[in-house]
Formats: structure tokens, sequence, C-alpha cells
């Protein structure tokens, strides 16, 4: 048995029983990673020094006899756009490479007060915007069950390091599914929490009305694990939700009889691979043998949600972006004036993709569009969050694809307007700011992974856990690891 | 043609919060270049503005006073546009629903009373500020940016274009800046930037409904400025139309140096903001407990006090209304009055001896040294027969330069009145034998003479005598020649 292929609980097991020390466990990872990580390049950032100290003191606590907590000493990577104080932050973006901020996100923050170990900063599309992970200034991130395949975005990195056992788990963050669809891509766990849930204080913004920190982990249990850690109002961030949060570990039943299930079908049939459709189907017929109750039901709203989100997400990226101006910090290029200093660092530092979505924005945003674009967008928004509302009253969850395809061939899409459409099935949670999982569900002909996504109302992550925890624990689809002859 | 002038006014007034509006960094003045700023106001990835609850009790207290409708949903939004001075390269302020709407302050000119109507009052934050090594940003090699000042909470008060002249004007923003001082909510001093006007104005033939075009001048830092100003732009928009031309909307600056407004840009190229909700921070709701909890805790404002001062004080409408134009000036009033009744009296030594030393020092009525209840010592002093009216007014100056009692500094200088009728009629002989020429007029009935006399022994007591007493014993002496 391999130790970078266990779980957080299995690991933490170990550590407790002084089976492993945490020096060893982030060794070993850091070895992996020095070993095949220049094929993943699921890194932007390794930070091997603050690992090993930190995996340090935590097996000096352990070996004074205190007690630990279950994420101490082990070995995890963050999203590059989550701020880690002193430590490289870069979007992987050339207008912030080598930015080191002065602060640590609050997610980091609860991180290190487990005892979290640091490996390093991992790869994304640039500023979270696209969802191969090939809109990196920096590279491409490769799909660890093939090295042909993208591995999702925009959290690639997060999700090929988890996959790969680069990391135990990971955080990524989640605009309009980049959690999700890489986590269905890669074959692992991925959640989006409900908005508000987690501080996104720390988190640089795309959206800040979508963003949404999440864990991308091994299995149900992890993720309830780190849910755990990173859930909980936090004063620096008005957005965040003062909720009395639960211990998530608490929802793994097993038990899901007289769950209401509804399988939604604007989430099915056209523009979905069959392949994944059919394993949807499965998963819900899975459900129902363990007495759920599943039902078929209707969100009328959702074929206008992509158009919505890709007016509200570029019009507020456009504004969030703004900053990166060349002035305070970052990349700064010289012009004879002020206008051609900002025209100038704009124009070298941010890539295609960043560019298209700024001028998406501040078209939509212009007087004279703001009411066709931007306000009716926001009306939109309210509609399926209705449509939300009413399928919640009568279903505790809802069953879906993460996406409409396994992970797609590198290079294979070219076309922008394609590319948004694969986030179909993931945008509409974004946009009502309710939870939603993706969870792994047996591989497609190729021998990819194909992810299930389970939706439910806001604050209702124990129940996508539950539901989740009753179909790993059922079956053997949810636990898949790449043919490392192939992938790696 | 006859035209009639159209002013409306937007205002800008620093709160005087401790702390910036969405960080902990402090406010003040003066600190080394960007020494109060931290990763939030320096807008720095990732940080997150959270709303400082002081500064939307300030915004509600100052609308209150203005009479304003206080929103019970109201939001921020990014003001977006690109500027070395501004950390994110949005502002965030209000745009369709601001905390306050549809208030007035009312005026009183030479033309009478009149009500302005103020049609919005919105939180914003302020910008840093840049220091060119050239002229300006264009034309200059560097720039340094300073943001202490970013993120210092500000209010925009926008006037309705009710006001038709300079005196309006004027009338308008003391009234603005004394209600401001009143409710505590800022220093208002234009001097130190903390009150900022911008003036809107046009002209349009008298009898016509439909307002001409307006120019707008913007950042006027004195009330000097906001009165040439609007003299000015009055009289170039009258050349223009009078010798048939447009008047071109526009947004102009004012050279303070040449006395003239300049073209800064015009409409065709205004900015194009984009508006749009603040996802970084929740509406804005306001209850009506919280309101009216607000509305009680506003002290008397200066309208309400100056009638009271006329009514119950007997004070004249131009004493009453120079002592309650300033908070400060109103509560030293009050101070004194505690101590002492004669409130002409008190009217009258604020407006001629205090005001012109604090003019003539160019301090601030907070700084001045006397204490009210030593300013009411003092007028006590001169009632009793103490000190002279013209002594008094040399124990004041000393008051004012150290801050001593009154009866110290007239004891260290030996300054007492000499109301001593012995040692007075020496002094009254004695000036009677040295001018002969004045005492025969006074005889052959030149009263004006008695007036020479007097003079002359005040003098030779140096001020010290006591006038009225010297009158009679000036008189008995004549009279027995």
């Amino acid at each position: 048995m391999t130790i970078s292929r266990l779980t957080i609980h299995e690991l933490h097991e170990l550590l407790v029983k002084k089976e492993i020390s945490a020096v060893e466990l982030t060794r070993e990872h850091l070895d992996r990673i020095q070993k095949l990580d220049g094929d993943v390049k699921a890194y932007i950032t390794v930070t091997d020094q603050l690992a090993l100290e930190q995996a340090k003191a935590v097996d000096a606590k352990i070996s004074a006899g205190e007690s630990i907590g279950t994420l101490a000493g082990i070995p995890m990577a963050v999203k590059d756009n989550l701020c880690t104080k002193g430590i490289n932050t870069t979007c992987a973006s050339k207008m912030l490479d080598g930015f080191q901020p002065q602060y640590s996100a609050t997610v980091v923050h609860k991180l290190q007060a487990e005892n979290a170990i640091l490996l390093g900063k991992a790869n994304m599309d640039e500023f979270a915007m696209g969802s191969t992970t090939e809109n990196s200034a920096f590279f491409a991130t490769k799909n660890p069950w093939n090295a042909d395949c993208v591995p999702g975005g925009s959290s690639g990195g997060s999700a090929a390091a988890v996959a790969a056992d680069l990391a135990v788990y990971s955080l990524g963050s989640d605009t309009g599914g980049s959690i999700r669809q890489p986590a269905s891509f890669c074959g692992i766990v991925g959640l989006k929490p409900t908005y508000g849930a987690v501080s996104r204080f720390g988190l640089i913004a795309f959206a800040s009305s979508l963003d949404q920190i999440g864990p991308l982990a091994k299995d149900v249990t992890d993720t309830a694990l780190i849910l755990n850690a990173i859930t909980g109002y936090d004063k620096q961030d008005s957005t965040s939700a003062k909720y009395d949060y639960p211990d998530y570990t608490k929802a793994l039943t097993g038990d899901v009889k007289g769950l209401r299930i509804g399988l939604p079908k604007e989430y099915l049939g056209e523009g979905i691979d069959p392949e994944v459709e059919a394993q949807v189907r499965a998963a819900a017929a899975k459900l129902e043998e363990l007495g759920a109750v599943v039902e078929e039901c209707s969100l009328p709203y959702t074929r206008y949600a992509m158009p919505a989100y890709y007016l509200i997400a570029p019009a507020e990226a456009s504004s969030n972006l703004g900053r990166y101006d060349g002035v305070r910090y970052g990349l700064r290029v010289q012009a004879k004036d002020v206008v051609d200093m900002f025209c100038d660092t704009r124009k070298q530092g941010f890539g295609a993709e960043v560019k298209r979505r700024i001028m998406l924005g501040t078209y939509a945003l212009s007087s004279g569009y703001y009411d066709a674009y931007y306000l009716k967008a926001l009306k939109v928004r309210n509609l399926i969050k209705q449509d939300y509302d009413q399928a919640f009253a009568k279903y505790d969850c809802l069953i879906a694809p993460t996406a409409p395809t396994t992970a797609l061939h590198k290079g294979q899409n070219q076309d922008p307007l394609a590319l948004y459409k694969g986030d179909i099935c993931t945008i509409p949670s974004n946009l009502a700011g309710i939870p939603a999982l993706s969870l792994p569900y047996g591989l497609d002909k190729n021998q990819m992974p194909i992810g299930v996504q389970l939706l439910g109302k806001a604050f209702a992550e124990p129940t996508l856990l539950q539901v989740a925890y009753a179909l790993e624990q059922n079956t053997t689809l949810t636990r898949l690891k790449p043919n490392q002859g192939k992938g790696l | 043609m006859e035209y009639e002038v159209v002013i409306g006014c937007e205002v800008h007034v620093e709160l005087k919060t401790k702390t910036k509006i969405f960080c902990s960094c402090p406010t003040d003045f003066g600190g080394a270049p960007n020494t109060h700023v931290c990763p939030v106001c320096l807008g720095l990835p990732g940080t997150l503005p959270v709303l400082n609850k002081k500064v939307l009790e300030y915004a509600i207290k100052a609308g209150l006073a203005m009479n304003c409708e206080i929103a019970h949903f109201s939001k921020f939004d990014r003001k977006n546009y690109f500027y070395p001075d501004l950390t994110k390269a949005y502002q965030i302020s209000q745009f369709d629903l601001p905390i306050c709407k549809n208030g007035y302050i009312d005026i009183e000119t030479s033309q009478g009373a009149k009500r302005i109507g103020i049609t919005r009052i919105h939180m914003e934050e302020d910008a840093g500020k840049l220091v060119h090594q050239g002229a300006t940003i264009t034309t200059s090699a560097g720039s340094l940016a300073d943001y202490n000042r970013a993120g210092v909470p500000l209010i925009e008060i926008v006037s309705e274009p009710d006001m038709r002249s300079a005196e309006d004007v004027m009338a308008f923003l003391t009234n603005l800046k004394a209600i401001i001082e009143y409710t505590g909510v800022s220093d208002a001093r234009m001097e130190q930037g903390s009150l900022r006007c911008d003036v809107n104005l046009s002209l349009r033939p008298v009898g016509q409904e439909v307002f001409g075009t307006r120019a707008e001048i913007k950042n006027l830092n004195s009330f000097r400025a906001v009165e040439r100003v609007v003299k000015y732009e009055i009289e170039r928009q009258t050349e223009i139309l009078e010798a048939g031309g447009k008047v071109v909307q526009e947004t102009r600056t004012w050279d303070d140096g040449k006395g003239i407004t300049l073209s800064l840009r015009s409409k065709e190229d205004s900015d194009e903001y984009r508006y749009f909700p603040d996802p970084d921070l929740t509406p804005i709701i306001v209850t009506d407990a919280y309101i009216e909890e607000l509305r009680a805790s506003l002290p008397e404002m200066p309208q309400v006090k100056r009638q009271r001062m006329m009514e119950e004080d007997g004070l004249p409408a131009y004493d009453a209304g120079v002592i309650t134009a300033s908070k400060a000036l109103a509560d030293f009033y009050d101070g004194v009055h505690a101590h002492y009744n004669d409130t002409k009296k008190i009217s009258n030594w604020i407006m001629v001896e205090l005001l012109a030393k604090v003019n003539a020092e160019g301090i601030e009525l907070a700084d001045v040294k006397i204490r009210p209840e030593q300013m009411a010592a003092l007028l006590k002093l001169i009632d009793a027969g103490e000190i002279s009216g013209k002594i008094a007014k040399k124990v004041f100056g000393e008051m004012f330069a150290t801050g001593k009692d009154a009866e110290a500094i007239i004891k260290e200088q030996g300054l007492v009145q000499i109301s001593d009728e012995g040692a007075l009629k020496e002094m009254v002989a004695a000036v009677v034998e040295a001018n002969p020429k004045s005492v025969e007029d006074y005889k052959a009935g030149k009263k004006k003479a008695m007036g020479f006399l007097v003079g002359q022994i005040m003098k030779a007591s140096k001020g010290q005598a006591n006038p009225a007493v010297i009158n009679q014993l000036l008189t008995e002496k004549l009279d027995s020649m």
C-alpha cells in the first residue's frame, strides 16, 4: 500500500498510531511532486521548506502526547488564487507573477490553525477564467488519467494534484463549476459550498457574487472533514453567512431511506454525452434501490443560466480586475504616460480569455446596454433561484451530470462559446448560491471518469454528503484511481 | 436680454469617524505618506470591504438634520474608472439608492427667506492623493501616490437647482456647514478640504421655464472661491449668450490665481462609470427604530437655535445669525450666558472682540484659550465698575494671548479702575489748570471742550480713571469756576 494513495481519515489514524510521521508523509508527497509533477504540472509553486517545517511541528505535538486534529500533518495544496502570506500568489497570470501577499486568506489561516501541511500552490486558468487550465499563463496541467486530456478547470491544478496523489486534498474556487468540473474530469470529489458558507477573504476575486472556495478530495468523508475546517462566519467578508455550521461528518450515515431526489430533465438529453447520462441515471437508480424516492422534475429556466452567467460573471470581473493597472504591485510596463502605462500593462499582463471577459463585462455594464444585458441577467438569476426554490420544496436533493462530457482532449475546443456551453450543468447553482457536489461514478469507454452532481438548497451540504456517502458505501464506482501506466 | 441664474451645488463632506469607511485604518490628517494604509484600503488582491457602521450613522444624522427621508433599503455601487489615486479602479459609492433623499435647508438673504431642496445625500470613499513631479500627471516624468486618504468616508450632498445668486449660494453653504458642524459628523472645514463644493450654474432668459445649458465647476475649497466662481461664471455665460453664442455643457476648473474658470472636459467625452451594485457589500437595511434613535440624539439645529436666541435672549436677527452660524461660537455664547445675563453685551463682545482676534490670528474657535466662564467674569468686572470698557479690551487681549483670568491680569498690571474721588480730584484740578483755553471755550458754551478735558484726564490716569466719576468731578469743578 502506497501511503500517498490514502485519504485524510486513513492517514490521521496512522499519524495518531505513530505508524507514520508527518515529516515522512510530507516527504513522500514532495518526492512524488519532484518525480511526477514535471509531467502533470499541477503546481505553480512548491513550498517544500515550509511544508517540512510545518510537518516537524506536528510531529513534535504528536510525540509530546498532544492530541491533534484530523487535518493536522496532512499535506495539501491550495489554488493559486488564494492568498498565502509571503508566498507567491499569481492567479496563473503574468500580471501577478511574483506577487507575494502580506496576508493569508481566511481559509488558509483556518487550515494552518488545524496544522495542515501546505505543499504548494496549484495551477489554474488565469484568474479562474476557463475550464481546461490551458489558460494558465505559465503552463497547462495534464489530466492524470490521460496526459492528452485536460484536467478541467479552472481549478485543474488542484484536481490533478489530488488525482495524481501529489496532495491528499486541495482547495479550489468555483465561480461557474471550477471545482466540480475538474473534480469530475479527474475522478475525485469536489464540493462548491453554499455562497457565504466559506469566507472569500483572501480569494482573489473573479466574480464576487458567484465565487466560492471549496474542497477537492479523495472521498466523501474527507470532503466533510475539510468542510468542518473551512466553513464559518468571517467578519472580514460582508457576504459571509452567520449560521450555525454543523459537524458535517454527522451526515455520513449511509442511509438515504425516504429521501426525495429530483432528476431535472433540463440537465439531461441534448448536449449531454449518453455515457454521462447513463451514469447519472444509474446513480439515481442506485439511490432508489437504497430507499430514496427518485422522480424526474423540471427547472424550466435552466436554459437561460448560461447567457445570464456570461453577463454577470464578466461584468463583475471587468470591475474586479481593474485594479491591475501597474501602479501599485504586479506587472508594470513602462510607457510614455500614465494612460499608456495602464494600457500596455493590461495588454501584456492579461491573456486572451481574461481580456475577452473584461471586454464582455465592460460592454454589459456600459450605459445604454446595462438594462438590456446586466439588469436582465440579474432578473434571470432571480428566476433561476425561484426554479430551485420550487424544486427544493419537493425534493431534498437533485441529481444531474457535473459536466456534459468527460475530460476534453488538450486543445480540442478552440471555440470559446462551445467551451462556455460545457459549464451548463454547473453554472445555475452558482447563480442561485446553492451547494453542489461532484462525485465520481464510473468510467466511460475511454477509461475516463464520469462525475455525477448532487445539488441541494442553501446550507444543505449535509444532505449532499449524506447522499454521496451512501453511493460511495454501496458501489465501487466512486473511489477511482487513474491507470498509472497510461496517465503518469 | 435679462437672464436668470440657476445654481445647484454638490458638496463633499469628510466624515469625522476615527477609522476609514471599509477598514480600520485611522482617518487622521498629517501622517507620513502611506502610513495610514492596509491591504483593504490599498485594494490589494483578495481583500474585501466591511462597512464602518459609524459612517452609516453619520450619514443618516446629516440627512435628518437636512430634513431628508432616510432609505430603509439602500446599497453600495461601484463607480468604475482608472486613475492612479484610486486603488481598486473603482470607487465604492451609492448610485440609484442613496441613504438620504428629498430634504431641504432654509436660508435667509436680502431677498427674504427661501428653501433650498436637497436632492440626495450618499456615502462614498475618498481617493488617495497624487503629487506630480511636473505640472500635471501627463506631463510629469513621475508622480507619487499617497493613499492615506484612500477610504476616508465622505458624504456627497446634492442640492436642487434652487439657488439664483451668489448670495443664495453663500447662505446655503454657510447654513449647510453650520448644520454639519452641529450634528458633529464632520469638522466641515473648507480650508482643510473636509468640505468641498462643486457648483452647477446655468442661465436662462427671465420667464423661461426650461433650464439653460450648465457648466459644472469642480472642487472649490474656500467660500471665497465659490463666491468668485459664481460671479465669474455668470459674467462668462452672459457674455457668451449676449454675443449670440451657446454655452457648452462641460466640467470646468477654477484657477484661483487668475480668477477664471477653464474647461476640463466636455460632455461628449464625459466618463462612462459603469455603475453596478457592489457584490462585496450586502444591502443596507435601516429600521425606523434606528432612525428615530438617531433623530433623538441630534442637538438643536442652528435655525432653531437662532430663533430661540432672538425670542428668549432678545438678540437682533443679525447677531443671532452670526453666532449660530458656527457651533463653536454658539457653544461659547451659551457658555458665557450660563454665568452672565446681559445677552446683548455677550454678543457684542463675541462679535467685535473675539471674532476680530480669531480672524486676525487665523485660528479656529476650538483653539481659543479663553474659556466662556472667564469671559463672563470679565464682563462682570466691567459692570461692577472695576475696570473701564477700554481697559477691559486690553485685558481681553491679554486673556486671548495667555488664557489667564481677567482678575489676575488686572492685578498683575495694576489696571484697576480709579474711582477714588480724592485721587481723581487732584487729576481734574491739574488738567483744568494746564488747559485754560479749553476751560474758556467751555465757559463760552463750547460743550466739545468738555470731551477734550475728559480725554486729557483719562490719559493722565493711563485709562484707569472711572469715566463716570471724572465727568461728575469735572462738571462740578468747571461750574464752580
